[in-house]
């Protein structure tokens, strides 16, 4: 699908008529169904991969097949509808937030012009409250006394498959970033929703390939990206001869080491592809730097969880591998990379489902001595956290001029500012590495844009929806760039590195992304290093 | 046409009371039988629905966290909008009940041509909901007069603030204005505010509508109609109703079952609606959990046993690469026999 021009979509997402722009509907939302046509949805899963996933112990993903949103028939199972409903009720008895936010929204609207989707969109569906009302009005309908006398008049319909299909559309329509949640007199968080509705349509094989791939590639290679464990380890080597090349510093890494102290977990993007690259030399110098007792690991080479974007059974499976990884090698704690859905499940899941992690101790920084009691049971410490210890120490020499080609600013990515709390480890870091500015203030911390493209929905078949859902970002992005000269957009998570980097090529072209690890790589004065003037850090071609 | 239909609704509910109460005998009904038919369906439904709620586990701990955290010793943690103790906690939701913190930070979005994305402070919706908010609940607390006997001292206290202005006789009410102001603003933005408006259901304006006729009942009998009812007929009333021994007077005016009927329907309407936001606001995970998710395990009550896809069929996969690529195995390849 063809993106369109800058001049053109900077047009529509002012002019075009929508919701957003002042034009209102003339329609009742339920009586506008929705259509599929190349571009506004995300390829449906490979069959393949499915019955793959579907086929390990624990999992169920039913109704492997080949189909097509474009196709009337969707090929669904013939009792799909007593599925939904079934499944709809035995999450209404799982999950407490479920009831609470299909009960108490009062459609205040003051989420309605939060959702980045609906900023960049107009579309009145994606207005988080709507949103959650596709849901809400199947819930009504079934499970409430209201609904089931009033019907449509009390706000619920049946389901159908026109009712699905609008699911699939809008559920993929959501980052899952949290921003409303944040606005909503009741908390009411639209991830949990879209969470449900996803988990709802795998039952009856409705899911997008780039979930459900990388999630496979996950379970059985240990890294979304599939990389088998040479191949990992080769990556990883080539970022140390890099680094050789450009500092003289041969940087001691290992692989699935028993006996070491640490066990380091980073998206495996990081070790995949441009910029995430140079956040990963960040990392491998910085360990150097301090003698961390480290090792990586090939079979939990994978710090992301597209498990989280499926449904919990996955996210829990996947997410298992790390404490088993680190019970084996025999680690006394785990440092986690810099990523944003990835320490969403860390921090609100993993112990949960994984824990307790009683084979690992309270992690302690062996350089400063700092006891991370914030992770006393979890026994994870994210790099930022562990990063700005160590300078805040006095242990790592930063020379903040090898910098002085960048211009950053900082981005938070939605969880962990919104599902996490870490804002100011990051911007600690940056103050002692970089000349940075902050965006404008209801554009940062919990009150962040998403990059657009969050959860599972980095794929080039919707590059203009993505664009869309961007633009409240990179908007913000603009305006330090052409009021402080910004030329670079940090941030911690490898989604947004790859999201943002395609965001910024089409909104702000002259900005670059990067990982706050890379810009500490760049500072970082390293004993015994025959460094030249790298004019451009770590990205300097030799 | 949600609104028209709220209206109509209204309407009918206020003629059914209004004529009758004019029956003999149906003043027993409306004055008696159905308050007490209301008050039972409000508490019971009100306690069903937040069992029901309580009855669902929260598997994880999906805090929404507003401010930083508490983490490195110095780095400054957020306790209202990042609480890590249970203190912490109720102190955020104090915050968010009692001064409806979250909607205190709503912000309006424009989009502008260039594109420029705009985003302005946006506090209407939160001054006119705390208005309505509390004007309510100190017309609730005024009525309690009428069913305590002797009426406690603070209430003339409460009476006193409440009228301070003295205009007019009887002394007007400030509530009764305000009130009555951010009714008119709530229901004014879903019909003018395009976003609201598109998603408002009749679920939203027949509250609205009720609680206006409610209110507007109210103030015709303290204010205009005074003559047509006696107040200690209803203080009688009242005070029998809660002492069950209820005693119906003559001289009680059709205006007064009118609004006693409208009251009534709200209560009967309340657990079936989304007025029940009032208990859920309590229960909403993402603001009543500590923060504290990794230092102390939160635990599911139905956490699947799910295992991982095991190292040993990992390495069994990828041994022969994992050996020649010199990674560290368990198991040594088999030794071929030559």
């Amino acid at each position: 699908m063809a993106v369109p021009k800058l001049e053109q979509l900077s047009k529509s997402v002012v002019q075009g008529p929508s919701l957003a722009t002042g034009a209102i509907p003339t329609r009742d939302w339920m009586d506008i169904p929705v259509v599929f046509k190349e571009g506004n949805f995300a390829y449906p899963a490979k069959k393949e991969k499915v019955e793959y996933l579907n086929s390990q112990k624990g999992l169920h993903f039913p109704n492997a097949r080949e189909w097509s949103p474009e196709h009337d028939d969707w090929k669904l199972p013939e009792n799909w509808k007593e599925i939904i409903l079934a499944g709809l009720k035995e999450r209404l008895e799982k999950f407490r937030s479920l009831k609470i936010f299909m009960d108490c929204c009062v459609r205040c609207g003051a989420c309605a012009d939060k959702c980045h989707f609906f900023l960049g969109t107009g579309d009145p569906k994606n207005m988080p409250v709507l949103r959650a009302e596709l849901l809400r009005s199947v819930y009504r309908n079934d499970f409430t006394l209201a609904g089931k006398i009033m019907g449509r008049m009390a706000g619920a319909r049946e389901m159908t498959v026109g009712v699905l299909k609008e699911w699939f559309m809008y559920s993929y329509q959501c980052t899952e970033c949290r921003r409303c949640s944040v606005f909503c007199p009741y908390g009411i968080d639209t991830a949990e929703v879209t969470m449900m509705i996803r988990e709802l349509l795998h039952l009856v094989g409705v899911g997008i390939n780039w979930i459900l791939e990388p999630a496979s590639n996950s379970n059985r290679t240990g890294n979304h990206m599939g990389l088998q464990p040479h191949t990992f380890k080769d990556n990883v080597d080539f970022l140390a001869d890099d680094i050789e090349n450009l500092t003289g510093i041969r940087v001691n890494h290992s692989f699935n080491r028993k006996g070491a102290e640490v066990l380091f977990i980073t998206p495996s993007a990081d070790v995949f592809a441009e910029p995430g690259l140079y956040t990963a030399m960040g990392y491998l110098l910085l360990f150097e730097a301090i003698g961390l007792d480290y090792t990586w690991s090939t079979y939990a080479s994978e710090g992301g969880n597209f498990g989280l974007f499926t449904n919990n059974e996955l996210m829990k499976k996947l997410n298992a591998k790390m404490y088993a990884e680190a019970k084996r090698l025999g680690v006394k704690y785990i440092i986690g990379g810099e990523c944003g859905h990835m320490w969403r499940v860390l921090h609100q899941y993993m112990d949960t489902m994984n824990g307790p992690a009683d084979f690992l101790e309270t992690p302690v920084s062996s350089i400063t001595g700092t006891r991370f009691t914030n992770a006393a049971s979890t026994k994870m410490v994210h790099i930022s956290e562990f990063t700005a210890d160590l300078i805040k120490h006095g242990k790592i020499k930063l020379d903040k001029s090898r910098n002085s080609h960048v211009k950053a600013t900082y981005h938070d990515s939605c969880n962990p500012a919104r599902a996490m709390g870490l804002m100011d480890e990051p911007r600690y870091i940056l103050d002692h590495v970089v000349d940075w500015v902050e965006m404008p203030e209801n554009t940062i911390r919990e009150q962040t844009f998403c990059c657009g493209s969050g959860t599972g929905l980095n794929t080039d078949e919707i590059m203009e929806l993505r664009m869309r859902a961007g633009l409240p970002r990179a908007n913000a992005v603009k305006y330090v760039h052409d009021k402080k000269g910004v030329n670079m957009l940090s941030c911690v998570c490898a989604i947004d590195r790859a999201t943002l980097t395609s965001l910024m090529n089409y909104w702000n072209p002259d900005v670059r992304v990067c990982g706050v690890s890379e810009l500490v790589g760049n500072a970082l004065v390293i004993d015994g290093e025959t460094r030249g003037d790298l004019d451009d850090g770590l990205r300097t071609m030799l | 046409m949600k609104y028209a239909f709220s209206f109509l609704v209204v309407i009918v509910l206020i003629v059914v009371a209004g004529l009758g109460s004019q029956i003999q005998g149906m003043q027993y009904v409306f004055g008696v039988a159905l308050p007490y038919l209301a008050i039972l369906v409000f508490a019971g439904g009100f306690i069903y629905r937040v069992v029901q709620w309580a009855k669902s586990p929260v598997p994880f701990p999906i805090q929404t966290t507003c401010g930083q955290a508490a983490s490195l010793d110095f780095i400054k943690q957020n306790k209202l909008e990042c609480p890590n103790t249970t203190s912490e906690v109720v102190a955020r939701m104090i915050l968010e009940i009692v001064t409806f913190r979250s909607l205190f930070r709503n912000t309006k979005s424009e989009i502008h041509e260039g594109p420029q994305l705009t985003y302005e402070s946006s506090k209407w919706l939160w001054v006119f909901s705390l208005m309505f908010h509390y004007s309510f609940l100190l017309i609730i607390i005024r009525h309690m007069r009428l069913f305590l006997d002797p009426a406690p001292f603070w209430m003339a206290w409460i009476e006193f603030g409440d009228g301070i202005f003295q205009v007019g006789a009887p002394n007007a009410y400030i509530t009764d204005a305000t009130i009555l102001m951010a009714i008119v603003y709530l229901f004014g933005r879903r019909i003018i505010n395009r976003h609201v408006k598109y998603i408002s259901l009749i679920n939203d304006f027949f509250p609205l509508v009720l609680i206006f006729g409610i209110a507007c009942t109210g103030i015709l009998m303290r204010y205009f109609l005074r003559t047509d009812v006696d107040i200690l007929a209803i203080k009688r009333l009242a005070v029998g109703l809660v002492t069950f021994s209820p005693v119906i007077g003559v001289k009680i005016g059709a205006i007064f079952y009118i609004h006693l009927f409208l009251v009534s329907t709200l209560l009967i309407y309340f657990p079936f609606s989304k007025l029940m936001h009032m208990g859920g606001v309590f229960l909403s995970p993402t603001r009543n959990l500590k923060n504290n998710s990794r230092a102390v395990r939160h635990i599911n009550p139905w956490n699947p046993d799910i295992k991982p896809h095991s190292y040993a069929g990992y390495e069994d996969e990828f041994r022969e690469f994992m050996v020649d690529a010199g990674i560290p195995v368990e198991k040594e390849l088999p030794v071929e026999k030559g």
